[in-house]
């Protein structure tokens, strides 16, 4: 255990009679996955270091429903909206932040038809918005000139238009950011988007993340950045893949910033 | 006997327009078999994307050279089209380039002259089109759904405009009037001399030859839009108006569920109750589609407008890794089956009457469903608002709730999900352990 993280719940917040000025939803790769976990604890690390008065659902978060959306199955999406709703709404949550782009586009996007109507925004925006007011500031010196290219998640970029905030946030480490060829709008998915995270590939000729890979490879990077826990994954095993493990690491915004 | 050529040239030209009028109504008529949506929202950003996607074809050029080309040919179409107007006059009324009469000469001069410049612009990109389709091996115009008839359609859309473009400049170069008044011949001077030597009486039977089969051309091609996914530059008007404008991430709510949802989430509502009389006709909710009814009218429209061009599926991760999923087959796929449904309706004295097939399995098959990633590359590529992410998800839909039949990975997710509200069979009560782990 290298530090105690401050994680207060709503329960807790209630209990006390205060109101947060943020709910972080982890989400359920961010609560469970080992790696998503990571970049979950990375990210609280910058909210206790910016001391921002958040807290967490816990054990009253459940999943968005939106992987279920995508497969298709719209009663067990919209079981679980109402639920979470339900308990957003009586907690009087106005403003979400989330690591994970699926959950934050399900929350901002899909969840309002459905009575939960919520200011949402992705950790990435957050962190920027935390830079630009002076609260969280960096040394700067860890990521110095180090090439880092970064990854799109398409329900950050594609679904939602948010392409400018992981950049400006990602200069802000003085790294040098290398665009791949698909990039923004363009940006090639990693493979996980769908529900295909959980399932096998149909018959193809090649893995989606492994393509995607190389497409960051052809930037040489030392660091491929990512906004999504799913990317991560994807992107990891396409680095492992290629044998490139001993020279190039997958990171998180989060983790990028919580070590600047 | 005087009259004879403008009577024939009246008729030929009501059974042009009136052949394609009745083909425009079956086109609508097919088209409202889907549901109907709403679309009375965010006026003024639908007329921008009218403005910004469809008329300034924003979309297009982010490719550059099939984009730059395609631009040609579609200003170089339009405006040569202005001709068509005084062509239909002078038909009607016997008339002989009526513009030359009304319009100062300078400017009749300096239109005709635009379009034939024009006339040549759009025959080079043309050929270029034609380099790109049939020797360049482009990847996108190779897929499999491109055998048969869609190549050959490519190819005879562009064969049409080879010829129309010939025939106005030979017209134009014929016509000795024209030529002496030596304005506005910017390009059909150089042509003239080709015909030197001829009879004057031959290079006049030849100026209404082309004159003639350019009016009888320009019918055919409208007559031939409707058979052909050339329709588009009809259609994309429209269907950029009733494209999306919410984020692209945003699915709909099915409202059919959320009424189910409320009622088992109702504390108060009665498990046991009797369910109410409905009346013999009423038919239940289908969820998702599994045919071109269960569509919305826009993903229809969608279908009708899609040029097969292929950026969707150029641009489609499970594609470009060799699975099945072609975002455009689906969309042809779905034109296609409405066709069929719609030639149904037609020998059944306007009744659908079952066939036994449907879009999901006889056309699209569960292999390509499950490909999508949802990351909407293939929406983001359409240069005319398409969507085909929403047609593969609603079929999802049809498949999981209608038939059960998910992956079976995908079913254990979901179960997961139903259990302790995560897609792993991890427990509830542990969602907050990773603040105390390192």
């Amino acid at each position: 255990m290298s530090e105690q993280l401050k994680v207060p719940t709503m329960a807790e917040m209630m209990a006390e009679g205060k109101q947060p000025e943020i709910l972080f939803w982890v989400g359920s790769a961010g609560s469970y996955d080992d790696r998503a976990k990571k970049i979950t604890r990375a990210f609280v690390k910058i909210l206790n270091k910016a001391n921002v008065d958040f807290a967490v659902l816990g054990t009253e978060e459940s999943n968005t429903g939106d992987v279920a959306k995508r497969a298709g199955n719209e009663f067990l999406f919209q079981m679980q909206a109402v639920m979470n709703i339900e308990v957003l709404n009586a907690y009087e949550i106005k403003r979400i932040v989330t690591c994970d782009p699926h959950s934050f586009n399900c929350l901002k996007n899909e969840y309002p038809s459905l009575g939960g109507n919520y200011d949402v925004i992705h950790h990435t925006q957050f962190i920027k918005e935390l830079m630009s007011s002076g609260r969280l500031t960096l040394d700067g010196n860890t990521f110095r000139g180090k090439r880092i290219t970064f990854h799109d998640p398409c329900y950050l970029g594609r679904a939602n238009s948010v392409y400018d905030a992981p950049r400006e946030v990602l200069k802000k480490t003085n790294a040098t950011l290398i665009e791949m060829k698909r990039h923004k709008g363009t940006a090639l998915c990693c493979g996980a988007g769908g529900a295909q995270m959980f399932k096998d590939a149909e018959p193809g000729n090649k893995e989606i993340n492994v393509l995607r890979t190389e497409d960051a490879l052809e930037t040489q990077p030392e660091i491929i950045a990512t906004g999504c826990p799913y990317c991560n994954t994807m992107m990891t095993d396409g680095v492992k893949f290629k044998e490139k493990e001993g020279q190039i690491t997958v990171m998180d915004i989060a983790e990028l910033i919580a070590d600047a | 006997m005087e009259y004879l050529p403008n009577i024939i040239f009246a008729l030929l030209l009501i059974a042009g327009i009136g052949y394609f009028a009745n083909n425009v109504k079956k086109l609508i008529r097919n088209i409202k078999l889907g549901h109907k949506v709403d679309a009375n929202n965010h006026k003024s950003e639908r007329w921008r994307n009218v403005v910004n996607i469809a008329l300034g074809q924003s979309k297009m050029v982010r490719r550059p050279v099939s984009g730059f080309l395609h631009v040609i040919v579609y200003v170089g179409f339009v405006i040569i089209n202005i001709e068509v107007l005084e062509i239909i006059i002078d038909g009607l009324f016997g008339t002989h380039r009526i513009g030359q009469e009304f319009l100062p000469a300078a400017l009749y001069g300096f239109l005709i002259g635009a379009f034939e410049v024009l006339a040549v612009l759009v025959l080079v990109s043309v050929i270029v089109f034609w380099l790109r389709r049939n020797v360049i091996k482009i990847k996108r115009f190779l897929s499999s759904e491109m055998k048969g008839w869609p190549k050959s359609d490519g190819n005879i859309i562009l064969y049409f405009e080879v010829v129309l473009m010939c025939l106005f400049l030979v017209m134009n170069a014929t016509d000795t009037v024209f030529q002496t008044a030596n304005s506005g011949n910017v390009i059909s001077q150089f042509i003239a001399p080709w015909f030197n030597g001829f009879e004057l009486e031959t290079l006049h039977t030849i100026e209404r030859a082309a004159w003639w089969l350019h009016i009888v051309g320009i019918l055919i091609f409208l007559n031939y839009l409707y058979f052909s996914k050339h329709l588009h530059i009809l259609l994309a008007f429209p269907n950029v108006y009733f494209g999306s404008v919410e984020p692209k991430g945003k699915l709909n709510n099915l409202e059919a569920v959320t009424a189910e949802v409320k009622l088992m989430m109702d504390p108060d509502a009665d498990p046991y109750a009797v369910p109410e009389e409905t009346s013999e006709d009423e038919v239940p909710a289908k969820f998702g589609a599994s045919d071109v009814m269960d569509l919305t009218q826009v993903q229809l429209l969608n279908a009708y407008t899609c040029t097969e061009c292929g950026r969707c599926t150029s641009a489609c991760p499970a594609n470009l890794t060799g699975k099945k999923l072609s975002p455009r087959k689906i969309m042809m796929d779905t034109r296609d089956r409405l066709e069929e449904v719609g030639k149904n309706i037609d020998l059944n004295k306007g009744k659908f009457v079952d066939d036994g097939i449907q879009l999901l399995g006889d056309y699209i098959t569960n292999e390509e469903l499950w490909a999508c990633t949802t990351c909407n590359a293939c929406v983001e590529e359409c240069p005319v608002s398409i969507n085909p992410l929403s047609i593969i998800l609603e079929m999802r839909r049809y498949l999981v709730m209608e038939q059960s039949a998910a992956p079976m990975e995908l079913n254990n997710m979901m179960t997961n999900i139903e259990n302790n509200g995560a897609p792993w069979p991890y427990n509830q009560m542990d969602r907050l352990n990773w603040k105390d782990e390192e």
